[in-house]
């Protein structure tokens, strides 16, 4: 099947690129522009482990074509960090707080966590189970990913309050 | 896993996708939010060879009102039901219905349009149109018409919709004065279809039932709706007796298939339980 021209902004980056129709964003991310952070799990649009952030809303990426994300804003665990290697707040927290073990649902989990916390940057721990509720986590029990993203909120609205002094 | 090939289309008008739908015929299908379709793609259960992308159509958005009509457009994503103010107020068994589908990243993807037109009898929405006698408006080649939902849904998959219609909207009549709607569903976890599921529109005046719609999800190849149970309803006090008799008249028309989720008996039987659940909740929002 013939080729098309595709173009989005990835992590701030204008991506112009040229796929096949059939080519899933979680491929083209991934194989294309070796973006191989967000992961293939399931497959199945189940597990959340490609979650990514496209034009404001947590989707996953193995149930979308590329083609459907043309002029999209997407952003991606690799966008999180900051360029001087900097962790972003949910990923020291992670850290921190031991929420993650095998780190595979991670990238999904944190890009989810990150548009959860963007809509409500202070969620109750129910809050953030119902948030969550479409990454799975085979390792951890989530009991420390949920303290983790709580822990997150904390440094995300410290920094926040710092700015505004500033 | 990848799907088979295709041509890819993104139609900017209705009218640019269904000359598109006439075009292609049987090898085109539309996709809207992909959560049905690309996973059949993906299993190769669905090869169309022309794909046409509505996401991109304005005018299939939107919640508005049209007089005392809910009018939602097709591609309104279960987030954006959940997420409107004016229709978690005036119609909130929409939102109720979409909290329970899925999870916050398909409901971002995933459509009204898609959930009720696709025919997939473990789709929530569709009971919930049977009970509110929704309508189901459609443009094709001929022009526009409106379904009602009570006409829609023939068999698994299988739907009024011709091949080249396109469903643009859905009408939904205000609830009258004295009435409120609830849906109850048994799941196993989150993203599973319904064990058994039922929507419940219920009226009261002076203390009795003026008015009672029942309609049941994934208890058989389409969704069903119950009327004779909400029919027995009109004229009794809401109470668990009352209850106790919709629900088992909801079950007598039940014909679940046996699988993961449970037994055929059992699955009939909770289907009873979730017409108990949603009638109770419903009479309690009615009276308040």
């Amino acid at each position: 099947m013939k080729k098309s021209p595709v173009s989005m902004t990835i992590n701030g980056q204008p991506v112009e690129e040229l796929v096949e129709p059939r080519t899933l964003l979680i491929h083209f991310l991934r194989e294309q522009l070796n973006l191989t952070g967000a992961h293939i799990g399931c497959e199945t649009s189940h597990c959340g482990a490609c979650t990514i952030d496209l034009d404001g809303k947590s989707v996953k990426s193995c149930t979308i074509f590329t083609l459907q994300a043309e002029g999209a804003h997407i952003r991606t665990i690799e966008g999180m960090a900051a360029a001087d290697g900097t962790l972003h707040a949910l990923q020291e927290a992670f850290r921190e707080k031991h929420g993650l073990q095998c780190g595979y649902c991670t990238p999904g989990m944190i890009l989810r966590a990150w548009r959860l916390l963007q809509e409500n940057p202070d969620p109750t721990d129910a809050e953030i189970r119902f948030g969550i509720a479409g990454n799975l986590c085979r390792c951890t029990g989530y009991q420390n990913i949920v303290a983790a993203i709580k822990h997150a909120a904390i440094l995300m609205a410290g920094a926040q309050q710092k700015e505004a002094a500033e | 896993m990848i799907s088979g090939s295709f041509a890819f289309y993104r139609p900017h008008t209705i009218a640019e996708a269904v000359a598109m739908l006439a075009t292609h015929g049987d090898a085109a299908r539309l996709v809207a939010g992909g959560h049905s379709l690309i996973p059949m793609m993906k299993l190769r259960m669905a090869m169309p060879d022309h794909l046409i992308d509505v996401g991109g159509i304005a005018d299939l958005k939107g919640i508005k009102r049209d007089g005392s009509d809910w009018l939602i457009g097709a591609l309104t994503t279960q987030a954006e039901l959940i997420a409107d103010q004016a229709l978690a107020a005036g119609l909130p068994v929409l939102r109720e219905t979409a909290l329970q589908i899925a999870d916050p990243q398909v409901r971002n993807c995933g459509t009204l349009g898609g959930n009720i037109a696709n025919g997939d009898p473990g789709n929530d929405m569709p009971a919930v149109m049977l009970c509110l006698n929704a309508r189901f408006e459609v443009t094709g080649p001929g022009g526009k018409r409106s379904i009602p939902a009570r006409g829609f849904y023939h068999g698994a998959y299988v739907t009024s919709l011709a091949q080249d219609e396109i469903v643009t909207a859905v009408r939904i009549a205000a609830l009258p004065p004295g009435s409120a709607a609830a849906y109850e569903k048994l799941k196993r976890k989150v993203g599973d279809y319904a064990t058994a599921a039922a929507a419940v529109a219920l009226g009261l005046q002076d203390g009795k039932i003026n008015f009672c719609s029942i309609a049941l999800t994934n208890l058989a190849p389409t969704p069903l709706w119950a009327e004779a149970a909400g029919q027995a309803l009109i004229g009794r006090a809401p109470g668990a007796e009352s209850f106790a008799l919709a629900g088992r008249l909801a079950e007598e028309i039940t014909d679940p298939s046996s699988d993961a989720r449970g037994p055929a008996a059992y699955r009939t039987k909770m289907g009873g339980v979730m017409v108990r659940r949603a009638l109770a909740r419903a009479a309690l929002a009615a009276k308040t």
